[in-house]
C-alpha cells in the first residue's frame, strides 16, 4: 500500500518535530517534506487520531506551514554495498566526501534485537599491543566498551589507534557531534595507513542538525550488521555517545516528555540499550565489536550517560591524563579469553586451542593491580608527609616503574612480552613471598636472579 | 464474543484503542499489524478507550488498525517441559523462535521477529504419566494426581515432576478419573474431576496461570529458619540467605553483581533454579546458556542445566515484555514450590524491571514521583519479595521461594528510590563496594555495611567477633591515614593486619578458581575456625614489619590452602603449616 496523497498544511512546528493532519499513515514512516528550506526527510514519531507528529531530520528550521509533506510508506533505510567502503556519509545517508551517491541494496536500521540463543560465546581476543588493554583489560571479539573521558583527552586518538592495530575485517566509525578538523583527521590517519579502504564513516559534525545525530549508530550498526551477516568481523567505533544522548534529550523535551534524571528522557537506558547490544558474535556468521567514547561532563561518572552506559556495556575504560587506568577500567569478558588453560573449540570441523594466553594471564593482572593499590595508597600517606616504612619504599619505588612501563599508552608490545615484563617488575621490586601469588605459578614465573 | 477495538493512538510502545464491549485491566489483546499480530497487556482504562503496552515494536500499526481481546490475563503455562528452557519475558522458548525464524530466511534466523509466539510448553512431546490419585479421592488445588519423569526429577534421586490439580480450581473436588500410567502430551486429559454440583472438569497436565497474581496454595507460610548454603563464604557465614528468604545485591556497574549470581545460580543447594535475565546484557545470558549444560551438579551427578531455567529478556528486547519477565519467573518457582521443592529466583537486575515500569508510567503520563519513577514502585516492589517464602503444602510437605535481586543504582548511590524501597522489604542486603572492586576485593560485599536478618552456618557470637575486629581494624586503617604507621601502637597495627588478613583469606573468594569458587559448610567451619584462632592469638612481636612480615606470610599459606581440595593431603598438609605457624608466632604465652 502506498499513500501517494501529499499534505499542505503543518499545525504545529516546535525545535525539530512537525504535526499535520494525515490519514493511513503507519508508525516510524518516513515523509519528505520540501519546504522554503529545501527537502528533508521526516519520521512519524506519534500518531494521535488524525494527528501525526514527524521528527524533521534537517531540523524545521525555515519550514514553512504550507510545506509539502509526502509520506513513502516505508520505514528509514540506509543503502548497502562493497562501495561504502573508504567513502563518509552523514547521519542520513548523504555523502560528505564529495563522491557519488550510493542507493543499491536499503536495509532498514534499527531492526529486532538478535535472539540471544543465536549468539556464541566470545572467545576471540582483539589484540591491540596496549599492554593496559591486553595483560590488564583484553578486549574480545563482540565486546561493546566504551572509552570514558573528560573533555580534551585524547580518546580519538586512541580510537584511531585501536583502529589501526586491531585486526579486524571492516571498520565503521560513527561520529556524533565531531569537530569537522577532528572528522578530518580521523580520515587522514587512516588514509596514511592504508585502512580507510576498509572503513565507513557515518559523521554528524557540531554544525549538523540534532535529528542526524541520533541516526548516526544507527546507521552505523545497521551497515554494521549486514557485514557481520557476510561473515565479517566489524569493528564499529563511536564518537561521542555523550553527543547522542544530549541529542535524545533535546528532543525529548521539545516533545514535552517526563524527564527522569538531569533532563533526559525515562528510557535513556533502553535506548542506549538497543544500540549497544548490537555487539554480537552471530552463531554462523561474522561479529559486531563497539567501541564507544562517552565523554563524562564534569569528569564525573554518575552523569546519566556515563552511568547509564555503564551498566550496558561489558566494561569500561577510563582516560585519565592521557593513560588508561587500572582502578575501575574493566572488561567483563576478559575471563573469556585469559583463563590460561588449554581450551578448545570446533571451529569449522577442527579443534581449535582458542586460548592463546598464559596459565599466569589472570593471577599476574591481578598481583600487580591489588600492589598497585597499595602504592596509591602510600602516595597518599607520603604526600601528608608519614615516615615509610620499609614496605612503603617497595611500594613506591614498584608503582613508579609500573607507570612508566606498563601504563605510559605509548608501550606497544606483545602480550607475551608484557607478562614477562610483569614478572620482571615484580621482582625488581619484591620478594616472591610478598606479592599474593600461589607458589605454583611464581616458582615457574619468578625470574630467576 | 470477543471484545474487539481499533488504534486511536501510537506513542512508542504504547496504543490507545477505541474498544466495544467489555475489557479488564491487565488483559491481553493483539494489535493486527498487516499479516502479524503483535501482543499487548491493557495498562489502564478510561471510558471506551484503553492504554496498552505492547510486547513488539509498533511500526507500521496505523490509527483503525484492529485489535483483538482475549479475555485472558497475561499468563504462564505451567507443567512438564519447561526445565533446561530459555524463554523471553513471555515464556517464548527462545530456540524454538530462532528456528522458526530461519524458516523465513537464514539471516532472519539471527533475530527475534516481530509478532512471533511459541507456547512455553512442547506440545507434541508425551510425558510418561504415573497416577498417583485414585477415583473417589477428594482434592484441592494444588493436589497431586500424578507425576511424570522430567531429566533429573525422576522419582529416584529427585522426586518425580508433581502433575497438580490446577492452582485455579476452588473448592473441594472428587476425582471422577484417572488415566492409566502411560505416555501423554500436556494438553491430553489426564484426570476429570467432578465439583460439588457434579459437573465435570477435565484436567490436562498443562495449566495456565496469570503471572502478576501469587499462586497460593498452601496451608501455611512458615518463618525462614534455616540458612540457604550458598558456598560463598562472606554469604554464609556473615550475610546469610535463609531458605525461603529474600536479599539484595545493589552496587555500581563494575562491582561483580553478576558474576555473584552466576556462582550463587551454580553452587546454592536447591533444588531449581530460575534466574531472570531482566534487562541486562546478552552476553551474559549467553555465557550461562553455553557453560550451564556442561557444569555437573554435585547433588544429582548430571547437567545443571536440568534443574535451571533461564527468563531471558536482555536490554535491547522488548521493554513490555521486561517488566513482565520477573513475574514469568516467579511464577514458574511458585509452581515447583507446590511439589515440595526449595526454588531460588535469581532477578538480575530489579532495577530495570523498575525502570520498565518508569518507562511505561512516563508514557502513560502519570505524575512521576521521585526521579521520575511511578508513585507505585514501592508497593511493586514490595509485591514481588512477597512472593518468596517457605511453606508448608497441604501433604504437609514445605516448599520454598528463595529471591535475590540485583539492585543497579544510578551513580552507585544506594539512595534511590529502587534500592530504598528494595531495602524495606528484604531480609538480607549485600551491598557491593565500588573501592573494594576497585582493590580488586571479590566479591565486593561491604563487610560493614551489609546485613542479614537470616541465621549463619557459625554461631552468632563468633561472627560478631570477627565482625568486631573487622570494624576496628577498619577504624585503624582510617586512622592511620591520618596519624601515619609510626603514629599507631603495635598492638592497634596488628588488629589492622588481623582485619586484613580475615578479609584476604576468608572474605575474598576467587570465582574462577575450582576449589576456592565454592566452600561447602564443612569446608567454612574448618576455615572458621582457622581464622579465628589467628584473630583470638596474641601475638608477641617487637616491630611492626616483623609482624607484618609473619601475617604476609600466613596469608600466604593460607590462600594455597583455599586452593587445595577439601580433604586432601595437600589440604592436612598445609593445616598443620598454618597451625604450626601460629603456634611458633604464640610461643611467648
Amino acid at each position: 500500500m502506498f499513500n501517494n496523497k501529499v499534505y499542505h498544511k503543518i499545525d504545529a512546528l516546535s525545535g525539530s518535530v512537525a504535526t499535520l493532519r494525515a490519514e493511513g499513515v503507519k508508525y516510524n514512516e518516513i515523509a519528505e517534506i520540501e519546504s522554503r528550506a529545501g527537502t528533508s526527510l521526516a519520521q512519524v514519531i506519534k500518531l494521535d487520531g488524525p494527528n501525526v507528529t514527524l521528527q524533521i531530520f534537517a531540523g524545521a528550521r525555515g519550514v514553512d506551514t504550507a510545506a509539502k509533506v509526502r509520506f513513502l510508506g516505508e520505514t528509514m533505510k540506509v543503502p548497502f554495498s562493497e562501495a561504502l567502503l573508504g567513502r563518509a556519509f552523514t547521519g542520513s545517508g548523504v555523502p560528505r566526501d564529495g563522491g557519488p551517491a550510493i542507493n543499491e541494496n536499503p536495509s532498514p536500521i534499527g531492526q529486532p534485537s538478535v535472539n540471544p540463543a543465536k549468539r556464541i560465546m566470545p572467545n576471540r581476543m582483539v589484540k591491540t599491543n596496549i599492554p593496559m588493554i591486553d595483560l590488564f583489560n583484553s578486549l574480545v571479539i563482540s565486546q561493546k566498551l566504551p572509552i570514558f573521558a573528560k573533555a580534551g583527552e585524547p580518546y580519538n586518538e586512541l580510537l584511531a589507534r585501536i583502529a589501526l592495530q586491531a585486526d579486524s575485517d571492516v571498520i565503521i566509525i560513527g561520529g556524533m557531534g565531531l569537530k569537522y578538523d577532528e572528522y578530518l583527521k580521523f580520515r587522514s590517519t587512516l588514509d596514511k595507513s592504508g585502512a580507510l579502504a576498509k572503513t565507513v564513516m557515518f559523521v554528524h559534525t557540531a554544525a549538523d542538525p540534532t535529528v542526524e545525530c541520533v541516526l548516526v549508530p544507527d546507521v552505523s550498526l545497521a551497515v554494521a550488521e549486514k557485514f557481520a551477516l557476510q561473515g565479517k568481523d566489524v569493528l564499529v567505533l563511536l564518537t561521542d555517545m555523550t553527543s547522542f544522548a544530549d541529542a535524545m534529550k533535546e528532543i525529548a523535551i521539545t516533545m514535552e516528555q517526563i524527564p527522569s534524571n538531569r533532563g533526559y528522557p525515562g528510557d535513556l537506558y533502553s535506548q542506549l540499550a538497543a544500540r549497544y547490544e548490537k555487539a554480537v558474535d552471530f552463531d554462523g556468521a561474522g561479529s559486531i565489536t563497539i567501541l564507544a567514547v562517552t565523554t563524562m561532563p564534569g569528569d564525573d561518572v554518575t552523569h546519566p550517560v556515563p552511568d547509564n552506559t555503564g551498566y550496558i556495556t561489558e566494561g569500561q575504560f577510563y582516560l585519565r591524563n592521557g593513560r588508561i587506568e587500572p582502578f575501575g577500567s574493566l572488561s567483563r569478558l576478559k575471563q573469556q579469553v585469559n583463563k590460561g588453560v588449554d581450551k578448545f573449540v570446533e571451529i569449522d570441523g577442527k579443534k581449535v586451542n582458542i586460548n592463546k594466553t598464559r596459565e599466569d594471564h589472570r593471577t599476574l593482572m591481578d598481583a600487580m593491580i591489588k600492589l598497585y593499590a597499595q602504592y596509591k595508597e602510600t602516595v597518599e600517606k607520603q604526600s601528608m608527609g608519614f615516615k615509610m616504612s620499609a614496605w612503603d619504599q617497595k611500594l613506591l619505588k614498584y608503582g613508579a616503574e609500573f607507570e612508566e612501563k606498563m601504563m605510559d599508552l605509548s608501550v606497544n608490545i606483545d602480550l607475551i612480552d608484557a607478562l614477562d615484563l610483569g614478572w620482571k617488575i615484580l621482582a625488581d621490586n619484591f620478594e616472591k613471598g610478598e606479592v599474593g601469588i600461589p607458589s605454583k605459578l611464581s616458582d615457574k614465573f619468578w625470574p630467576k636472579a | 464474543m470477543t471484545t474487539t477495538g481499533k488504534i486511536v493512538a501510537v506513542n512508542g510502545n504504547m496504543i490507545t484503542v477505541a474498544f466495544d464491549g467489555a475489557v479488564a485491566q491487565n488483559e491481553v489483546g493483539y494489535a493486527i499489524c498487516g499479516d502479524k499480530k503483535l501482543m499487548a497487556e491493557i495498562v489502564r482504562v478510561r471510558g471506551t478507550r484503553c492504554d496498552m503496552q505492547v510486547f513488539d515494536a509498533t511500526t507500521d500499526l496505523m490509527v483503525d488498525d484492529r485489535v483483538e481481546f482475549s479475555g485472558e490475563l497475561l499468563a504462564a503455562e505451567l507443567g512438564p517441559g519447561m526445565l533446561a528452557q530459555v524463554y523471553d519475558g513471555l515464556q517464548n522458548p527462545l530456540a524454538d523462535l530462532a528456528a522458526e525464524a530461519s524458516k523465513i530466511s537464514k539471516d532472519a534466523g539471527f533475530f527475534l521477529q516481530r509478532g512471533m509466539y511459541i507456547p512455553g510448553l512442547p506440545r507434541d512431546k508425551k510425558w510418561d504419566f504415573h497416577p498417583l490419585a485414585k477415583p473417589g479421592d477428594r482434592v484441592m488445588a494444588g493436589d497431586f494426581l500424578g507425576w511424570v519423569t522430567e531429566g533429573i526429577f525422576d522419582d529416584k534421586t529427585m522426586p518425580g515432576h508433581k502433575i497438580m490439580v490446577p492452582f485455579a480450581l476452588r473448592g473441594v473436588y472428587t476425582v471422577k478419573t484417572v488415566a492409566p500410567a502411560g505416555d501423554y502430551t500436556v494438553t491430553q486429559t489426564i484426570a476429570t474431576l467432578s465439583d460439588a454440583a457434579g459437573k465435570e472438569i477435565p484436567v490436562q497436565m498443562m495449566q495456565r496461570w496469570p503471572v502478576k497474581v501469587p499462586i497460593k496454595c498452601f496451608t501455611e507460610r512458615l518463618e525462614p529458619t534455616e540458612t540457604l548454603e550458598t558456598t560463598v563464604r562472606t554469604i554464609d557465614t556473615f550475610f546469610p540467605v535463609a531458605v525461603g528468604g529474600t536479599y539484595c545485591i545493589p552496587g555500581p556497574f563494575g562491582a561483580g553483581k553478576t558474576v555473584l549470581q552466576q556462582t550463587t545460580a551454580r553452587y546454592a543447594k536447591v533444588d531449581i533454579v530460575i534466574s531472570a535475565a531482566c534487562g541486562e546484557r546478552a552476553g551474559e545470558v549467553v555465557e550461562t546458556l553455553k557453560e550451564f549444560p556442561e557444569i555437573v551438579d554435585p547433588k544429582t551427578g548430571q547437567s545443571l542445566m536440568k534443574r535451571t531455567i533461564i527468563i531471558c529478556n536482555t536490554s535491547s528486547m522488548p521493554v513490555a515484555s521486561r517488566e513482565a519477565s520477573v513475574y514469568t519467573a516467579v511464577t514458574l518457582a511458585e509452581y515447583f514450590r507446590q511439589m515440595g521443592l526449595n526454588v531460588l529466583v535469581l532477578a538480575d537486575s530489579t532495577s530495570r524491571w523498575a525502570q520498565a515500569m518508569r518507562e511505561l508510567s512516563g508514557r502513560l503520563e502519570e505524575i512521576p514521583g521521585e526521579e521520575a519513577f511511578p508513585a507505585y514502585l514501592e508497593s511493586r516492589i514490595a509485591a514481588f519479595y512477597e512472593r518468596a517464602g517457605r511453606v508448608k503444602l497441604r501433604s504437609g510437605a514445605t516448599g520454598s521461594v528463595t529471591i535475590g535481586g540485583t539492585v543497579s543504582p544510578a551513580g552507585g548511590n544506594f539512595d534511590e528510590p529502587v534500592t530504598q524501597a528494595t531495602l524495606k522489604v528484604v531480609g538480607g542486603f549485600h551491598g557491593l563496594s565500588r573501592a573494594r572492586s576497585d582493590a580488586r576485593r571479590y566479591p565486593a560485599i561491604d563487610p560493614l555495611d551489609s546485613w542479614s536478618h537470616y541465621n549463619s552456618v557459625i554461631e552468632q557470637d563468633r561472627v560478631e567477633k570477627a565482625r568486631a575486629i573487622l570494624r576496628k581494624g577498619n577504624e585503624i586503617g582510617q586512622m592511620m591515614k591520618v596519624v601515619g604507621e609510626e603514629g599507631t601502637s603495635l598492638g592497634d597495627f596488628t588488629t589492622y593486619l588481623k582485619a586484613e588478613f580475615l578479609d584476604a583469606v576468608y572474605l575474598q573468594q576467587n570465582a574462577f578458581s575450582e576449589s576456592d569458587a565454592t566452600t561447602p559448610v564443612a569446608r567454612q567451619k574448618v576455615m572458621f575456625d582457622m581464622v579465628e584462632k589467628v584473630l583470638s592469638s596474641n601475638f608477641e612481636f617487637k616491630e611492626k614489619d616483623e609482624t607484618r612480615k609473619f601475617f604476609l606470610g600466613l596469608q600466604q599459606t593460607f590462600i594455597d590452602w583455599n586452593d587445595k581440595p577439601f580433604e586432601s593431603d595437600e589440604f592436612k598438609a598445609l593445616k598443620d603449616e598454618l597451625d604450626r605457624k601460629i603456634a611458633e608466632a604464640t610461643d611467648g604465652e
